[in-house]
């Protein structure tokens, strides 16, 4: 098991993630002799998890079974321990693909965080990129550190303890992009343009609030990026059910002429009451707000 | 490490590449071939002269359609950046504020007047833009711009620019995928390196290139194709290096049957049948069966009893079957090839044991959906994108009916743009003002609402759906 490859059995040391139901999913260190409390009763990971395939049903001491499943970033970003508010998989997908992330890309990122964006990246550098990210708080970059290593992860990825506002990336000259989600991104990125390649790179800023935005993209274009745009990515999900529909009654059928041959046909049977069709409803909920995202190139300098 | 000259290599262009030529909004994808003409934004240009300059850079199209390198970064703001009016009350749409006239315009464009010179021209000789606001102002610019900017950037393939570049020319050959949808479907499929991934598209390639994008060339892609052959123009796009190629498999999805049945090879090996894909004429398949040259063909017959004055013509016979034996055998080395790669492709599917699987056609997404599970292993994920709402209920419904995957999801993404948060065109005024303060706080006028285009035109439906579970078994309820 690795957040950058797939295995197929689950063995001891390994990250799994338990499928409980419907939007609930919660992370599970696999351990030789350890259990692992579920509301369906106890895994016993001996038994239940070392030597199973990744994807089988578990059934738990009361009787109810779970799946697990092989981890992704996008099942960890579901059911990651939170330190901080965390980028989604909405977010994420645009920002891999904007800033043209590959095997092989270089990539800078503060903060941190809870790490949710940081396994995504991983998962679409390796085997060849690396990631360096930096957070300012001493407990969760050292929180980071330990879960890539759990992850299989580490060799990929290097963890600063340090302010980016301050004191950059600590890399010079050597990324294909960067990516801020800090209160004050402004004031990073001069670091951001010194740590990215000669040749040119991308850049995105992720900020809650549109002012935020506004001073970022001056500073942005202060420094000499273009094609500075904001955008912002929301998810709407449908949800797919069953429901039945009354037809109206105008009362019986009162034509004046019967027919002749009346008397043989059977009486009309009676007209249906519904109908049933399938259909999507949109959430009660508008999706929120989660932040704007502010996209920009570096050209070779 | 910074890097070195050695690598400056990498970032020239080269001819034979595929790059995208870029002007604003506007992509088009292009191959550098020496003397070709290439059409872009309704001019004729000839891309010789970019072979060797580095990717990024932006030309100019000189008349005769020839590109130079743009030497200085010409963004100089017009003289009288400074003065701009209020509002537009004073302001008379007569038609008659410019001086200059078309024939004016021609003038200066015969004279070799660059593009943004003759901007410059059009505001000088403005008699409202100083009354303009600001605003105003930039979007004047702007669109003058758009109309006389003469200049192209040759930049790198990407599958973000190809997305948008697709998107914005040609929607109708990727059924209607926005760019943004794809980048969902790209990390909802856990699309990454040294995975085996299966794809059904009929979107000309893109959704297949990007696929390759997030391989790096690690792994296994299976294009499961429809009819003849698999559409890859997309694919060439992105300027894959060669040793790519060498991951990517195809197969015939009207073999599925009998790779299923296990009577795949035997039912390859006949000559005739399912071929669909081989590129036979009418005559090489006459030829083809009964070309056997060491029998006695009835051209040899006659050669017998040729007489002398016939020797040219037997010449000429004996030529045209060298022709017909080599074509036959051209045929048949081609045949064995394509025997070898279905073969492979069939290998790799066998295993039942891919680990993502992407469909986005214009097929009903259900019964391809249903068959090509088959081939997934269990906790691995899958996507399924359509254009329209059904066909993906049916696929959700018939799911949840069956069994077999968990986490299933129904969604789409609203993507909105932000434009003017910092005017380009302005590089002065920004780099004039106080950094603390904001655009029109020198003015005492409330910031302006940010222009946002929303976009939801083809409400694109995306089927986001996790991981398909251990399929054959016999799931019990739970007590």
């Amino acid at each position: 098991m690795s957040f950058v490859e797939y295995s197929e059995v689950i063995q001891d040391s390994d990250v799994a993630i338990i499928y409980l139901g419907h939007n609930s999913v919660m992370p599970v260190k696999v351990q030789h002799g350890a259990q692992t409390q579920t509301r369906y009763g106890v895994i016993r990971h001996s038994s239940d998890l070392i030597g199973q395939r990744y994807g089988s049903k578990v059934t738990c001491s009361k009787g109810g079974w779970v799946y697990v499943l092989h981890p992704t970033p996008e099942l960890w970003t579901v059911s990651l321990p939170h330190r901080t508010q965390i980028l989604y998989t909405t977010d994420i997908a645009t920002i891999t693909m904007m800033l043209d992330l590959k095997p092989g890309s270089v990539v800078c990122e503060s903060g941190t965080g809870s790490g949710s964006l940081s396994h995504a990246i991983l998962r679409t550098i390796a085997p060849t990129g690396h990631l360096h990210t930096v957070e300012f708080h001493q407990q969760r970059a050292e929180k980071a550190a330990e879960e890539f290593r759990e992850h299989r992860v580490s060799h990929l990825v290097t963890v600063r303890n340090q302010d980016v506002c301050k004191d950059g990336f600590g890399v010079m000259g050597v990324a294909d992009a960067i990516f801020l989600d800090i209160p004050s991104p402004w004031e990073a990125v001069g670091h951001a343009k010194a740590a990215l390649k000669k040749h040119g790179g991308r850049l995105c800023s992720f900020s809650p609030c549109i002012e935020q935005v506004q001073k970022t993209a001056e500073a942005l274009t202060d420094h000499g990026f273009e094609e500075i745009n904001t955008l912002e990515v929301l998810l709407r999900v449908h949800d797919v059910r069953t429901v039945s529909l009354p037809l109206p009654d105008f009362g019986p059928d009162c034509s004046a002429h019967p027919e002749p041959d009346a008397m043989e046909a059977p009486p009309p049977a009676p007209s249906q009451t519904s109908i049933n069709i399938k259909t999507t409803t949109p959430p009660r909920e508008l999706p929120g707000h989660t932040g704007y995202l502010t996209f920009a190139t570096k050209p070779r300098t | 490490m910074a890097d070195n000259g050695d690598d400056e290599d990498h970032y020239r262009i080269k001819e034979g590449d595929y790059v995208v030529l870029k002007r604003g909004d506007i992509y088009k994808s292009v191959q550098i071939l020496p003397k070709k003409k290439v059409i872009f934004e309704k001019q004729w240009i000839f891309l010789d002269n970019v072979v060797g300059c580095l990717y990024g850079n932006t030309f100019e199209i000189r008349s005769g359609g020839g590109l130079q390198l743009q030497n200085t970064k010409t963004t100089e703001s017009p003289p009288d950046s400074k003065v701009a009016g209020t509002d537009n009350r004073n302001i008379i749409d007569d038609g008659k504020s410019q001086k200059l006239t078309k024939d004016d315009i021609e003038k200066l464009k015969d004279q070799g007047l660059k593009g943004q010179e003759i901007i410059q021209q059009l505001i000088e000789n403005s008699a409202t833009f100083s009354n303009k606001t600001e605003y105003a102002q930039d979007k004047y610019i702007k669109k003058k711009k758009k109309k006389y900017e003469n200049t192209v950037t040759v930049l790198r393939p990407t599958c973000r620019i190809l997305a948008m570049m697709y998107h914005g020319r040609e929607p109708g050959k990727i059924c209607h995928l926005r760019y943004d949808t794809l980048a969902q479907m790209l990390t909802l499929a856990n699309i990454h390196a040294n995975s085996k991934v299966l794809v059904f598209e009929t979107c000309a390639g893109l959704v297949l290139g990007s696929i390759m994008e997030r391989m790096g060339g690690h792994g296994t892609v299976v294009q499961m194709f429809p009819g003849g052959g698999p559409v890859r123009a997309g694919v060439e796009s992105f300027g894959f290096p060669a040793h790519f190629y060498e991951t990517l498999h195809e197969f015939p999805i009207c073999h599925l049957n009998a790779l299923e049945a296990g009577i795949l090879d035997t039912f390859a090996k006949a000559p005739d049948a399912g071929e669909k894909e081989s590129n036979m004429t009418a005559e090489e398949e006459d030829v083809l069966p009964g070309a056997d040259p060491q029998g006695d063909s009835p051209e040899e017959q006659r050669m017998e009893t040729v007489s002398a004055d016939d020797k040219v013509q037997d010449q000429k016979k004996q030529e045209e079957e060298k022709r017909r034996e080599a074509k036959a055998q051209e045929k048949k080395v081609k045949q064995e090839e394509k025997q070898r790669k279905l073969a492979a492709a069939a290998a790799r599917l066998d295993g039942r044991n891919a680990d993502g699987l992407v469909i986005a056609s214009r097929f009903h997404p259900c019964p391809v959906l249903l068959r090509l599970l088959r081939f997934l292993s269990p906790s691995r994920p899958f996507v399924v994108y359509s254009q329209y709402l059904e066909p993906l209920i049916e696929c959700y419904t018939k799911l949840k009916e069956q069994g077999g995957a968990v986490s299933l999801k129904l969604t789409d993404t609203w993507l909105r743009h932000y434009q003017d948060i910092v005017p380009a065109e302005r590089p002065e005024f920004s780099r004039n003002s106080p950094p603390t303060r904001g655009r029109d706080c020198c003015r005492g006028v409330a910031p302006p609402p940010l222009k946002s285009s929303f976009i939801s035109d083809v409400v694109l439906r995306l089927f986001h759906v996790l991981n398909p579970l251990y399929k054959n078994k016999i799931f019990t309820k739970n007590p």
